[in-house]
């Protein structure tokens, strides 16, 4: 699951990021939009002109999930099942969701879930029945105040909380991240971050102009082998999987000037 | 110190601030987050039953609920008005 408090930080970025990486690996790969109302999922990943039926349409019985998940035409192992544009948060229930995550992981490996943001229902939905969760920050204050927040949901209101399981395992995506500026002292550093909300850093995703490029032409950004963002989510998808990979995008980048004084 | 060391520290970091602002913040929200919903009912009602015998104002009543593995501590201080000093009562309910 993938979730933030706070809205705008890369959630959606990071879902798809995310669950292409894990089909690209081989795991067979379930992409869902939480998002209900505001769905944003389906263009990030380029299939919006091929959506017919919807997450609440499955949950209401109105299709199978058969009809209403869409294949991705990059990755043959992804698929994703967009959320409605027409109805509001309440169309979703917990036993509704519960029916189709049941569903689903009879056949797919990984089921990623792009949160919307806020604490209401639809987040809470989102985390309820996570197993592991993506946190996306970015380097600012409200960003990292709202992130603690839902850390603090996900050990009370979670599934694994109310059941006294082993609790959600969570990862820090911290993203938007300007080695630049952090350097200035205008940034919260990456070890700022950390030392605030003691997670595990997955990694970090650079402020990059490829990913609104990537956006513009609905393909995820991790297909953009080139772009440093795309390295970066192709990283935390390795690690995830529990590849060893040293951290990226954490310096500046050393140009003549700093080599010449030997800055770092 | 090199000049350029200078440069680069002279400002006064913006993200330290941050930082700090952050760390205050979140421990503040982290232990209040679990208060029972209780406290400000309770608060009032015992300032009320203290008014009755004594001249206390509003603030002179402070309720601290904290929370460890072990055990919940609710932490009550009431600063009694004194005609000469100012007493300080205190007292710890555990459970
Ligand atoms: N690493 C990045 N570099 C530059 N821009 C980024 C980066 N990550 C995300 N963005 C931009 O930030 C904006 C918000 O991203 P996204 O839609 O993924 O956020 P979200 O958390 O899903 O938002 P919402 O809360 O509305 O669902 C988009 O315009 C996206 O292009
Ligand atoms: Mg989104």
């Amino acid at each position: 699951m993938v979730t933030s408090g706070k809205g705008g930080v890369g959630k959606t970025t990071t879902s798809a990021a995310i669950a292409m990486g894990l089909a690209k690996k081989g795991h067979k790969t379930a992409v869902i939009d939480f998002d209900v109302g505001l769905r944003n999922l389906d263009l990030i990943m380029g299939c919006e002109r091929r959506v017919v039926y919807d997450f609440i349409n499955v949950v209401n019985g109105e299709a199978t999930l058969h009809q209403a998940l869409i294949k991705d035409k990059n990755c043959g192992q992804l698929y994703i099942l967009p959320a409605s544009q027409t109805r509001d948060k309440d169309a979703l229930s917990k036993e509704g969701v519960e029916k189709v995550l049941n569903e689903l992981s009879k056949t797919f490996k990984y089921i990623v879930c792009d949160s919307p943001a806020g604490i209401e229902k639809g987040a809470h939905l989102a985390m309820y029945f996570a197993d592991d969760a993506f946190v996306v920050t970015n380097p600012e204050v409200s960003s990292v105040r709202d992130s603690d927040r839902m850390l603090g949901l996900m050990s009370s209101k979670s599934r694994r909380a109310e059941k006294n399981q082993e609790p959600i395992k969570e990862y820090l995506v911290l993203s938007r991240y300007s080695p630049e500026r952090v350097k200035l002292g205008e940034m919260l550093s990456v070890e700022d971050v950390q030392e605030i909300l003691s997670l595990h850093l997955l990694g970090v995703v650079p402020e990059s102009k490829s990913v609104l490029n990537a956006s513009n032409a609905g393909i995820p950004i991790i297909l953009d082998e080139k772009s440093d963002a795309g390295q970066a989510y192709a990283d935390i998808v390795a690690r995830y999987l529990g590849e060893e990979k040293p951290h990226r995008f954490i310096e500046t980048k050393r140009g003549f000037f700093g080599k010449l004084f030997g800055g770092k | 110190m090199s000049l350029l060391d200078y440069f680069k520290t002279s400002k006064t970091s913006s993200a330290s601030l941050a930082k700090e602002r952050l760390q205050i913040l979140v421990a503040h929200e982290r232990t209040s987050k679990n208060q029972p919903s209780y406290l400000p009912e309770l608060q009032d009602e015992l300032l009320n039953v203290v008014r009755k015998y004594t001249n206390v104002t509003q603030d002179a009543i402070f309720i601290n609920f904290e929370q460890d593995e072990h055990q919940e501590t609710l932490e009550l201080n009431i600063m009694l008005p004194d005609d000469n000093d100012k007493k300080k009562t205190k007292s710890i309910l555990g459970k």
